[in-house]
């Protein structure tokens, strides 16, 4: 009696309990082999440089001793001050110029100009990073340079003069944004289109103009994807490597060679043969991003639910 | 040296060692671990006599790392020697200061496996780090006979020399030597000058006789080695095995700065790369003097400037005027290093004393002015046959061979980037070289140290 009862009442229950146990495993599936990779390439690693950031070549715990030797090394200070300097450069750059040619671009009205310009902005971000560094390589370089007229307008006649030190916070900036500001107008314009032409229409309709449509309404509603955008390009930012890293190497060393805590790192790694130091000048970059993400989130609301 | 080997061997038992304090907390442990550590350590690094352990030997292929040029030597070698088997890799011979080599090396220290039995390097400073990191073997205590070590040209294995250990061999000498327009300095009535004095003189009179035209470049990361190192200047000098001295305002050095600072103002001394497109498009055809490594000849005029045939010759290098004792400076020069975890070492010291000796590889297919004296002789001679300088270049290459001048250290760090990254853009912005010799003797203490190195008065 019981039986068939429990035999039935689970058939009919089984589906039901089943996508009450596990509700949105369809979504779980596609996340899983990102949370795999995040895990193996992200979390490990992570979790071993802190490992190494605390202890001494013997894997003895060494307290700090790994941070204030990284502090006092001659090349920290200096490293410290180019990325920030680089960071000025490349966070303003990014934030003025990508959200202004989003708005002109959103507010062309041929779209054949429209396309060709996205396409435009957009070819730069499909070369591989170390690729389009080595296309910089050539434009900063006078003699074989197609803007090289540009370039002797401005005093600078060879190579070694145009990548002088003062210079190349400004020059790594220019590399930055051309390589990656592009992708980033194509995601600004997507963002632009979600807002609503009511709206706009509305606020053109009460007498507002492009500047303070831009300004009322559509900034305001891009704030997200901006504060997306900048925590991104800072954690990128800090994390500068390959463009002083191939600039050093194409100048034979006479411009980028410890630029940057990040090649700092590498060379306590490969050239002082001192990981544990290496791995504490990492830690700090992680913590630095860590935090400044913190900060942005927490000021812009950015998970708060509309 | 000991000491930094036994940390290495001692990282990963101590690694090992740590977790398992984690769940024991037990003191006692860690001192028993601690000794273990110790003597297992003392076993890998050998007595310090110099003799090494050699790991247990297998018969097993070749691992041979070269860069591409040298390719042609290991695949000689197997063509020539068909019953030893090679696993031959290329990669990029460590040039322009990429640290490959150190850096896999390292990384193989980590995993305790995976080294090359033998490896080529365009770096002739690689023993400063890898007898440390304990990856070279020592070849003078019993690898190879020292009669044929005495075979290499006077001080050609000094980069690889530490302590009296020899650590690898040296593939090529780059002596330098001066190099010149013979034509043009006939056609102009100019001698070849013998002093660096008259050297300065002869730059002056051609800025203003001959402006553009050029008696040498400035501009090189190998500019403190082709002037200062042949000048005498002794920018630093290795005292220990981890203690240097830095001076860089000595007389020589002065003198030699002050030269460099005239001739780079009368424009008669380029401040561009002779590697750069500038140089290569712009300035050339308008070298007079151009005082440099042996490889100039084949790779530089011969290779990128395409100078014509009958042009170019060669002359000792200048020296101050009244000094008994003629030097040269040296760029570069590979070196062949052995794997101390060489499971191969029979086959392997075999194939290192062909690859450096033998006559059918450095004498005749080698690129570079051989170190080994013999095999230089029948390159040299293969030069001179092949009529494409205006003069016979021998007599300069081979007295200079025996000239570098001992007293440049070697160290760990790159003099090559300490210079580019110091005095090359302070340069450019129109400081003179003597200006900036206190900030090359600052910034050469400051990366001695952050290798380690004490830096003394």
């Amino acid at each position: 009696m019981s039986t068939p009862s429990t035999t039935v009442g689970g058939r009919a229950g089984a589906p039901r309990a089943r996508r009450a146990w596990w509700p949105g495993r369809a979504g779980h599936a596609f996340v899983a082999p990102y949370v795999v990779l995040l895990i193996a390439f992200g979390v490990v690693p992570t979790v071993y440089a802190i490992d190494f950031a605390f202890t001494d070549a013997t894997g003895r715990f060494a307290g700090l001793a790994n941070f204030t030797s990284a502090a006092a090394d001659f090349r920290f200070v200096p490293a410290i001050g180019h990325v920030a300097l680089y960071l000025l450069f490349w966070l303003v750059a990014l934030v003025v110029l990508v959200v202004g040619l989003a708005l002109l671009l959103h507010g062309l009205t041929a779209r054949a100009a429209d396309r060709t310009l996205r396409f435009l902005y957009y070819i730069p971000g499909a070369l591989a990073g170390a690729a389009s560094v080595m296309v910089w390589l050539f434009m900063l370089d006078p003699a074989v340079s197609p803007a090289g007229f540009l370039l002797r307008a401005f005093g600078l006649g060879t190579f070694p003069q145009v990548i002088a030190p003062g210079h190349l916070p400004i020059l790594l900036a220019v590399i930055a944004f051309w390589t990656g500001a592009g992708g980033w107008i194509v995601v600004m314009y997507g963002a632009l289109n979600t807002i609503s032409t009511d709206v706009l229409e509305a606020a053109r309709i009460d007498g507002a103009g492009p500047w303070q449509i831009a300004r009322r309404i559509q900034i305001p509603l891009l704030r997200k994807w901006i504060v997306y955008m900048v925590i991104l390009a800072f954690a990128v930012g800090t994390q500068l490597f390959v463009e002083p890293q191939l600039l050093s190497q194409a100048s034979n060393g006479v411009a980028g060679r410890d630029y940057s805590p990040n090649q700092l790192s590498y060379d306590f790694a490969f050239q002082n043969n001192n990981v544990n130091t290496a791995a504490a000048v990492s830690v700090e970059l992680l913590v630095v991003g860590l935090v400044v993400a913190g900060l942005f989130v927490a000021r812009s609301g950015f998970f708060d639910a509309d | 040296m000991t000491v930094k080997v036994r940390a290495d061997g001692a990282r990963t038992s101590g690694r090992a060692r740590r977790r398992a304090a984690f769940m024991a907390l037990g003191s006692a442990f860690v001192l028993a671990a601690a000794a273990a550590c110790g003597s297992g350590s003392g076993g890998t690094t050998g007595g310090t006599q110099g003799g090494f352990r050699e790991a247990p030997q297998t018969a097993g292929p070749l691992t041979v790392w070269v860069d591409s040029t040298r390719l042609a030597a290991a695949q000689l070698y197997q063509k020539q020697h068909p019953t030893v088997k090679m696993d031959i890799v290329t990669y990029d011979g460590d040039a322009n200061g990429s640290n490959y080599l150190q850096t896999k090396v390292s990384l193989f220290n980590r995993t305790r496996k995976g080294w090359p039995d033998v490896v080529f390097s365009t770096q002739n400073n690689e023993a400063s780090w890898a007898v440390q990191a304990g990856f070279t073997a020592p070849l003078n205590k019993g690898l190879i006979p020292q009669s044929t070590l005495s075979g290499w040209a006077p001080n050609a294995n000094a980069p690889c020399t530490v302590n009296g250990t020899l650590y690898c061999l040296r593939n090529d000498l780059s002596q330098t030597v001066l190099w010149y327009n013979a034509p043009l300095m006939k056609k102009w009535g100019y001698e070849v000058p013998k002093t660096w004095e008259g050297f300065e003189a002869l730059g002056q009179k051609v800025a203003a006789q001959h402006p553009g035209y050029l008696v040498g470049s400035a501009g090189d990361s190998f500019t403190p080695e082709i002037y200062m190192w042949a000048g005498k200047c002794g920018a630093n000098q290795i005292t220990g095995s981890r203690s240097i001295t830095v001076d860089t305002t000595s007389a020589n050095c002065t003198r030699m700065a002050s030269l460099l600072d005239t001739l780079v103002k009368n424009h008669t001394m380029t401040m561009s790369s002779v590697f750069s497109s500038d140089f290569d498009k712009n300035q050339a055809d308008k070298i007079l003097m151009l005082p440099g490594p042996a490889w100039f000849g084949g790779a530089l005029f011969q290779g990128t400037f395409k100078t014509p045939a009958g042009q170019v010759a060669a002359a000792p290098m200048p020296q101050w005027s009244g000094d008994p004792n003629p030097t040269v400076g040296n760029v570069g020069g590979g070196t062949w290093l052995l794997s101390a975890h060489s499971a191969h070492i029979k086959p392997a010291t075999d194939f290192l004393t062909w690859v450096t000796t033998a006559n059918d590889y450095q004498g005749k297919v080698a690129p570079g002015y051989p170190a080994y004296a013999s095999a230089a002789r029948t390159w040299l001679a293969n030069q001179t046959a092949s009529h494409y300088y205006a003069n016979d270049i021998s007599g300069p290459l081979q007295t200079a061979a025996g000239q570098v001048w001992s007293g440049w250290g070697y160290g760990q760090f790159s003099q090559e980037a300490i210079w580019a990254a110091t005095v090359t853009p302070g340069m450019t912005a129109g400081k003179t070289v003597v200006s900036l010799l206190p900030a090359w003797k600052t910034a050469i203490a400051n990366y001695a140290r952050a290798d380690g190195y004490k830096v003394g008065p």
